[in-house]
């Protein structure tokens, strides 16, 4: 059984994944979606994290992968940032453009 | 690997490698192109001969490759594949030569003449596949290597007919990988071999049999222009005329009654078909073409089209052959590729030339014409002869063992579809023949490209193979108890199909 | 064969690094020398495997659970033989494509590298999470190639992309994070008698969750929206790459899950797979009958081609379903890389890139387009190519359990294809306008688009060896 912290970590955990899908999907505003994209993950890894803590001893594993998340969430958000900052200077929007054919 | 298995492949490469190397000619090496084709042709007639001569021998050729676990890539060698071989060997020769007197100073000779050897290739393997999966493959390569030569000209029409040709045959495709995938489920392979080979499934199966038959006729009677499955030939017509010799007597709709004959014969077998009840619905449907294609061949000015028309009444002939139950409409119809083969040849052979010479599209400009250009004439009067079964041609021999076998099987219904068909062949050939003969020499032709030289009407390479042809008609004719003739040679293979012996 | 497999991973990384370091557009030549010794392995490795069986090692001598194992069976063999087999020719042809101060191929290689690396990796990989790492690896790394060098509609596909590759990944990271949850561990070798049909409501929810990321990441209908644009507007070898390849990884880590640690699961949906998958094969067929670029014509194929990946999945029980899926996987990659590669060369050399644009190619540029025919008929699944063979395959395994509307579905998906590669070869054999401007190609380009279309074809004359590789492993 999750003990009642790991009970707060992961439905926090839960909250912030779904809150943060549902912005990435339904959000337009690229920088906003970036900051979307960042809550899912954080939304992960405190579940992660929460996993952790369910015995006396905390469990290596998890924390490791929450490390490793984090750094190619990192790396990720640079890149979306960089293709966003390109996106402006060519075109000047911040949105992305309907697909047209 | 012995001798007795790579003579069938030295066949397939006796026209591949020639059709990749002519490829990647310039156009202006014509030369070098003309002695590739000749090379590949007489090669390959060459290597049909030793076929021959081994197989009447009881030498067995074959060979076989796994493509995947429990499929095999497999050839065989046998009288009859041998008997559409030597038809398509010998008209491709022909073929060949006539094709370099059609479109001398033509555009894009290379892509044809490649085109055209890859569409032998696969003629070639259909006519060796030992098994339904091989037949498939190509089957479908036909249907490709032929699309760019039904295309060639490049103009919005051309398009058009190309377009369609690919509808009706792709769909014929599925139709046919549908029923052979299913049967290779029922059965675990699919191997041809003489009397069929679906006796041994026990009667739970016959619904399902019915409908895989359905399917594979279906499949191949797209090529074999089968009614209601025939709408994409005169479409074709727009293609050169060699090409049209070439579909139309030689590989793509024999190709589709070759398929027929085999799945009749060699999957499901005369008496098991029978059992089922599946070859009187197959006469009859062939009866329907015969009559069809001879009642629109009546109405067509073009004579292309009046010819392409006719072609799919005749093909018919062999479906009809084939599906009368006894070994006498097999010969018929068996004995009629060939003749058909080579009387139809002779006809297009012809309209090539009064197009190339004179102009010459419809039947209504060929007035006179037997007097600007006798031999190409009389060479299309003995094939249209033929065509109408008048005694002493190649069509008459079929028409004789055709009508044999519909009074041995009890449809003599039969027997009134082919002199209704003689009827109206007469219909529709006779007046082209008295306009060519009796009619007035116009003022102009429609378009003189090449002038007459003494007896030369046309150029020689256009003139030589229908003769030739037109000759092999008349003798198939007169000499039908020859040991070399077709005749002979399907009596061995219906003896083989009904596992017994005929009177001689 | 240790050395084989991690010398798979070591090696494009090596090369990866070298290139970013030699500087922008330079890297080609060890690239194309190291993805030849990557080839060499990756056969040795299959030789192995089909003799030896299934062979792991863990990564410095620590073992799961806390170490990283790496493993391979029939089904990694296969596909890390088939990443090298089209990323050599590939290669190739980016040298040739991407001229000297050409914007896209500035950082080509490095990337391409990395893409490389990670799909090793991605097929080497033993357990849950490091399968994570390596799919965002693959993820970003394309997402570079998309946008390197190019223009705002570029950058916005990029983008587009992106987005789906992380929210697929996020959704596939939650979903290890809660079968860890439940089992304590995310070795795949270890979760295998774990997992049962009455495994807790987490360990569904994971599944969902896992299956609907990577269907995200392999485009399947409805998740196909980003495809299009990403694949259409690329640089060709960047396409090329993307189609044949990326998408087929998120698809084999679906095979692996399947039929792997969810097998119990999966079998309550199966049918959702397969129906998606016909969704897929129609939509796409139709988009790209209609398609005017021919680029995007090429990308809607892929959303249709991958539909057939899907209908597999309600007859995994046999397994020739499995080996149906393989053929196509191969029959997909070599032929679509063909595609694009032959399509990047009409588009350089006709200088525009719509369909109406290729009248009279045929005579200008033949064997171009004989690549594109060759590939096209892998597509249809007209014989003899290696798309036959899967759609035989398929058929066959379709009508032993009964399911005669897959089978259906194949065959009109054949025609479809037929469709709208005829659209194609139609335009092309028209007769050329006057006046038309062909510009030279260089002919590696065309060689190498004709060696990936003929591959996908001459496979299709011996499929033996492959279909007992992936039938005795994995």
């Amino acid at each position: 059984m999750i003990a009642s912290t790991g009970m707060i970590f992961a439905v926090t955990g839960a909250v912030l994944f779904a809150l943060g899908v549902a912005g990435v999907v339904l959000i337009d505003h690229l920088l906003r979606r970036i900051l979307a994209f960042n809550l899912m993950g954080s939304g992960i890894f405190l579940i992660l994290v929460g996993l952790a803590q369910r015995h006396d001893v905390p469990d290596p594993v998890p924390q490791a992968m929450v490390l490793t998340g984090i750094v190619v969430a990192v790396a990720a958000t640079a890149l979306a940032l960089a293709l966003v900052r390109k996106l402006h200077a060519l075109s000047g929007r911040l949105t992305l453009p309907g697909d047209g054919e | 690997m012995t001798t007795n298995e790579w003579l069938p492949l030295a066949v397939l490469a006796s026209s591949l490698l020639p059709g990749l190397l002519i490829f990647a000619l310039p156009e202006d090496r014509f030369r070098l192109r003309t002695l590739l084709n000749l090379a590949g042709a007489l090669a390959k007639v060459a290597l049909v001969v030793a076929l021959v001569a081994g197989v009447a021998a009881g030498e067995r050729y074959g060979v076989r490759f796994a493509v995947l676990p429990g499929v095999d890539l497999a050839f065989k060698v046998d009288a009859l594949g041998l008997l559409f071989m030597t038809l398509s060997t010998a008209l491709w020769l022909l073929t060949t030569l006539y094709a370099i007197g059609y479109l001398e100073d033509a555009p894009h000779r290379s892509r044809f003449f490649g085109f055209f050897s890859l569409c032998v290739t696969a003629t070639m393997g259909i006519s060796m596949a030992a098994n339904l999966f091989t037949f498939f493959i190509f089957y479908e390569l036909l249907t490709l290597s032929t699309f760019p030569l039904v295309v060639h000209r490049g103009t919005p029409k051309a398009m058009r007919g190309g377009t369609i040709y690919l509808a009706y045959t792709l769909a014929g495709g599925t139709a046919l990988l549908t029923g052979i995938v299913w049967l290779n489920h029922l059965l675990g392979h699919t191997e041809f071999a003489d009397a069929g080979i679906l006796a041994t499934l026990g009667s739970e199966h016959a619904g399902s049999l019915k409908v895989i038959f359905v399917l594979l006729i279906a499949g191949v009677g797209v090529k074999a222009a089968l009614f209601p499955l025939h709408g994409w030939l005169p479409q074709a017509m727009v293609a050169p005329a060699p090409v049209s010799a070439l579909l139309h007597a030689v590989a793509v709709v024999k190709a589709g009654a070759f398929g027929i004959v085999r799945i009749v014969d060699e999957i499901y077998g005369p008496e098991f078909a029978q059992s089922l009840g599946l070859l009187q619905p197959l006469a009859v449907l062939a009866a329907i073409t015969i009559v069809w294609g001879s009642c629109r061949a009546l109405f067509q000015d073009d004579l292309k089209k009046r010819l392409a028309f006719s072609t799919v009444s005749q093909v018919s002939y062999i479906t009809l052959g084939v599906a009368m139950f006894g070994p006498l409409g097999t010969i018929g119809g068996l004995v009629h590729l060939v003749h058909q083969g080579i009387m139809k040849i002779t006809l297009f052979f012809c309209a090539g030339n009064y197009a190339e010479t004179l102009g010459i599209h419809k039947v209504s400009e060929m007035n006179g014409v037997g007097r600007r250009m006798p031999l190409t004439t009389l060479a299309f009067s003995i094939g249209a002869l033929g065509m109408m079964g008048v005694p002493l041609t190649a069509g008459a021999i079929s028409k004789l063992w055709l009508s044999d076998g519909a009074r041995a099987a009890g449809m003599e219904w039969a027997v009134w579809v082919l002199w209704t068909s003689s009827l109206l062949n007469a219909a529709y050939f006779l007046p082209i023949l008295w306009r060519a003969w009796m009619r007035p020499v116009p003022v102009a032709w429609p378009e003189e490209h090449i002038p007459a030289r003494g007896w030369r009407e046309t150029a020689l390479l256009l003139l030589l193979p229908p003769l030739f042809t037109a000759a092999a008609t008349v003798a198939a004719g007169v000499f039908p108890d020859a040991a070399v003739t077709p005749l002979a040679w399907a009596r061995l293979i219906a003896e083989s199909e009904y596992l017994m012996r005929l009177a001689p | 064969m240790t050395a084989a497999l991690t010398g798979l991973i070591v090696v494009p990384l090596a090369w990866a690094t070298l290139a970013f370091l030699l500087g922008p557009g330079r890297g080609a030549v060890p690239a194309i020398v190291a993805l030849g010794i990557q080839l060499g392995l990756a056969v040795n490795l299959a030789h192995g495997v089909a003799v030896e069986g299934t062979l792991v090692h863990p990564v410095g001598g620590w073992g799961a659970p806390l170490g990283i194992d790496l493993a391979v069976d029939g089904l990694s063999a296969a596909m890390l033989l088939l990443t090298q087999a089209i990323a050599l020719p590939l290669a190739v042809y980016a040298r040739a494509y991407f001229k000297a101060d050409d914007p896209a191929g500035r950082h080509f290689w490095p990337l391409a590298g990395f893409l490389i690396a990670g799909l090793n990796a991605l097929f080497l990989a033993a357990d849950l999470f490091n399968l994570y790492v390596t799919l965002e690896l693959v993820g970003l790394a394309a997402v570079g190639l998309v946008a390197a060098g190019g223009g705002a509609p570029q950058v916005a596909a990029a983008l587009r992309y992106l987005f789906a590759t992380l929210l697929g990944s996020g959704a596939y990271l939650l979903a290890v994070a809660l079968v860890y949850g439940a089992y304590g561990t995310v070795s795949i070798a270890t979760l295998l008698p774990l997992v049962t049909a009455e495994a807790p409501r987490l360990v569904w929810i994971a599944g969902a969750l896992a299956g609907v990321g990577l269907a995200l990441k392999t485009a399947l209908f409805p998740f196909h929206f980003w495809l299009p644009p990403a694949h259409g507007s690329a640089p060709a070898p960047v396409s090329a790459l993307l189609s044949a390849l990326v998408v087929k990884a998120s698809f084999y880590l679906i095979l692996r899950l399947w039929l792997g640690p969810f097998a119990p699961l999966a079998a309550v949906a199966d049918w959702l797979p397969a129906t998606l998958g016909a969704a897929a094969i129609f939509w796409g067929s139709w988009q790209a009958i209609r398609a005017v670029k021919l680029k995007r014509l090429i990308a809607y194929s892929t959303v249709a081609q991958l539909g057939y990946l899907f209908l597999i999945f309600p007859l995994l029980a046999q397994t020739g379903a499995l080996q149906a899926g393989i053929m196509q996987v191969f029959a997909h990659g070599l032929a679509k890389a063909g595609m694009f590669a032959a399509a990047g060369v009409m588009i350089k050399a006709t200088g525009q890139d719509t369909v109406a644009g290729l009248a009279g190619v045929v005579e200008r540029l033949p064997l171009t387009l004989f690549a594109f025919g060759l590939a096209g008929m892998t597509l249809m699944g007209l014989p003899p190519s290696s798309g036959f063979l899967a759609k035989w395959l398929l058929i066959e395994a379709a009508l032993a359990q009964g399911a005669w509307v897959i089978a259906i579905v194949a065959l009109a998906g054949g025609l479809l294809a037929a469709i709208y590669v005829f659209r194609v070869l139609r335009q092309a054999f028209l007769l050329a306008p006057a006046g038309g401007d062909v510009a030279p190609v260089p002919r590696t380009l065309e060689w190498t688009a004709f060696a990936l279309s003929a591959a996908s074809v001459l496979l299709g004359l011996r499929g033996v060896e492959l279909m007992q590789l992936v039938g005795g492993g994995g």
